[in-house]
């Protein structure tokens, strides 16, 4: 047993105990998401509003051009429109967060005062809250995409789970992505500017209003280039069955990539901003 | 751990911190918080660090707990160099911010410990043991399912030294720790404090605008001016040096002129047409008695109190006897 407080010696004993910390910081989010219930209820309504609109201008879309369009017939448009929906409560499209306020207002001076990493800390509890939400926004949104709009889910379960998967990679990814913007707080003390060309950016790239498939060939390179399509379009994608197999695979392995160099990036960045650092307050 | 206990909890030297500000329009003008300090706290001390606001006091802790980076200068705490080993630093320190909070603003009180349990790396038999101590003690069982944001500033303030002190460490840093509390709540943190460094021999550091806090917590006082070290001792060679004084409230049965010639008292100022009258004295020239004494001979007085002395007192006193 540690008394002492010592930390633990040992690769397993310090994965085990990585895991129960982060484990906790995970749960803690999730209990923070479970709180605001009429919130959540209220992006509920918005986010079904907007998949109605979404589904009938794309299905129009897709109609006008002879039922295909970029590589999406009716059925898999209206996947396209329904999910991307679903996903917007959780996959952080919006660029704020916690943290960045606990920047601006100083209590980031709290979290240096735990033993624990700035960034895999506030990206646990922010994944925790955001991995709650699908349960009263993405479900939902799933089931009246299904009984109402016409949404199909694949029945091969190996093609659902690895679509789950690509979901909670980019729920993840996401959330590394919008540390970046919040530990630009190190350096700057409003981060605001650089939240709004986030979201601009963003969901734009990542698929949000159309699928980056309907992009002009040098739009769409300078999309895939970024870590935005595997923010929603790819698990889109895979989750609805469009890209299966290998392919699909691939896209997940994508994701795995650019989590990997947004993580380097964050860690770089908050190793640099922490000799920066000037807490704001007394 | 064998080469930490006998390290003393701070050991500061040369240590200095500028800041660079705006100053007009295009201007740039460097300020320095915290200027060549030095000092050694040993552990198990308990430490009171005063000063007027912007002194840096808030600066010399963020340094001490490797938040923020000196300019030059070193710092020691708990035997670590904070900024490089700021995790090894934090689980042997804790740190109340009166003006902050470090528990979860919308989870329930018993969340927090549960939560930071885990981060401290506490065995599920240690965080059970330490958490029923914390609560019985600071009396935080009758609101522990309820969301901190829902506290009141009292119960806030018991569960975030709880929060501090979960991990048992060596060093408790307090910053402004009764800062808004009632008389009641600062008495009963109070003697948690003192009952806490006796069982545990823990060392204690704290800023205070509230000379109550210093007196009855403090064994020593660092005065800090201007980033400076302008006092380092007891609080009774302080009031020595300086002579804090108190003053005597005196309410009167008619309005009165201002009671300017009382020996060995200083007429602060009056209300209601002279019907209060506030009189410094000091303590070492005088008594309360002596100086009630001398003011029932002019006018017959109704009712008195008298108020110690306050930091801000103390340290405007200090400036003055070093000619400032």
């Amino acid at each position: 047993m540690r008394h002492d407080g010592q930390p633990a010696s040992g690769t397993v004993e310090l994965t085990v105990t990585w895991l129960r910390v982060h484990g906790r910081l995970f749960a803690s989010g999730w209990r923070r998401g479970a709180t605001y219930r009429a919130a959540a209820l209220g992006g509920l309504v918005a986010n079904a509003t907007f998949g109605l609109l979404k589904a009938s201008i794309l299905t129009a879309a897709v109609r006008a051009a002879g039922g295909e369009l970029g590589g999406y017939d009716q059925a898999a448009i209206l996947a396209y429109a329904w999910l991307t929906q679903a996903l917007l409560g959780s996959v952080n499209l919006f660029g704020r967060s916690d943290l960045a306020d606990r920047m601006k207002d100083g209590s980031i001076a709290i979290d240096l005062l735990r033993p624990v990493d700035v960034q895999t800390a506030s990206t646990a509890q922010e994944v925790g809250r955001a991995l709650f939400s699908l349960l009263p926004r993405g479900v939902p949104l799933v089931v009246l995409g299904a009984l109402f709009g016409g949404l199909r889910l694949p029945t091969d379960p190996a093609q659902l789970a690895l679509g789950v998967i690509s979901v909670v990679l980019a729920v993840v990814l996401s959330s590394l992505l919008v540390y970046l913007v919040a530990a630009s707080g190190f350096w700057t003390v409003e981060t605001r500017g650089l939240q709004v060309f986030y979201m601009i950016v963003s969901g734009f790239l990542a698929g949000l209003f159309v699928p980056v498939t309907l992009f002009p060939d040098w739009l769409l390179t300078l999309a895939w280039s970024t870590p935005f399509p595997p923010l929603l379009q790819v698990p889109v994608d895979v989750l609805s069955g469009r890209v299966t197999g290998t392919a699909a695979l691939a896209l997940v392995g994508l994701q795995v990539g650019w989590l990997a160099v947004i993580y380097a990036i964050g860690a770089l960045m908050t190793r640099a901003g922490r000799r920066r650092l000037e807490v704001q307050g007394g | 751990m064998r080469t930490t206990t006998t390290a003393p909890a701070v050991q500061v030297s040369q240590l200095t911190r500028t800041f660079r500000v705006r100053s007009g329009v295009l201007g740039r003008r460097e300020v320095t918080a915290v200027d060549d300090l030095t000092l050694t706290i040993e552990a198990g001390e308990s430490v009171g660090y005063i000063g007027a606001n912007g002194a840096g006091k808030s600066t010399t802790i963020k340094m001490l707990a490797g938040i923020l980076v000196p300019t030059s200068g070193t710092v020691r705490t708990c035997g670590l160099e904070p900024v490089a080993q700021r995790k090894a630093l934090a689980r042997r320190m804790g740190v109340v911010f009166g003006q902050r909070s470090q528990l979860w603003w919308d989870l329930p009180l018993a969340e927090s410990y549960r939560i930071l349990a885990a981060v401290h790396g506490l065995s599920a038999a240690r965080e059970q043991e330490r958490t029923a101590e914390l609560v019985e003690r600071l009396e935080l069982g009758a609101f522990l399912a309820t969301p901190v944001r829902q506290l009141s500033l009292g119960q806030r303030m018991r569960g975030e030294v709880a929060a501090a002190l979960l991990h048992s460490p060596a060093l408790l840093v307090l910053d402004e720790p009764t800062i808004g509390l009632d008389v009641l709540s600062k008495q009963r943190l109070r003697e948690f404090l003192l009952a806490e460094r006796a069982a545990h021999g823990t060392t204690l550091l704290l800023t205070t605008h509230d000379m109550g806090d210093v007196s009855r917590l403090c064994e020593r006082v660092l005065l800090v001016d201007h980033g400076r070290l302008a006092y380092d001792g007891s609080l009774a060679g302080l009031s020595r040096e300086v002579g804090a004084r108190r003053v005597l409230v005196v309410d009167l049965a008619a309005p009165t002129p201002d009671l300017v010639e009382v020996p060995h008292a200083e007429h602060l100022g009056s209300e209601g047409g002279g019907l209060r009258q506030r009189l410094a004295f000091d303590d070492a020239a005088t008594t309360a008695a002596a100086v009630l004494a001398a003011v029932s001979e002019r006018v017959q007085v109704r009712d008195l109190s008298v108020e110690e002395p306050d930091v801000e007192d103390v340290v405007r006193r200090v400036y003055q006897s070093r000619g400032r």
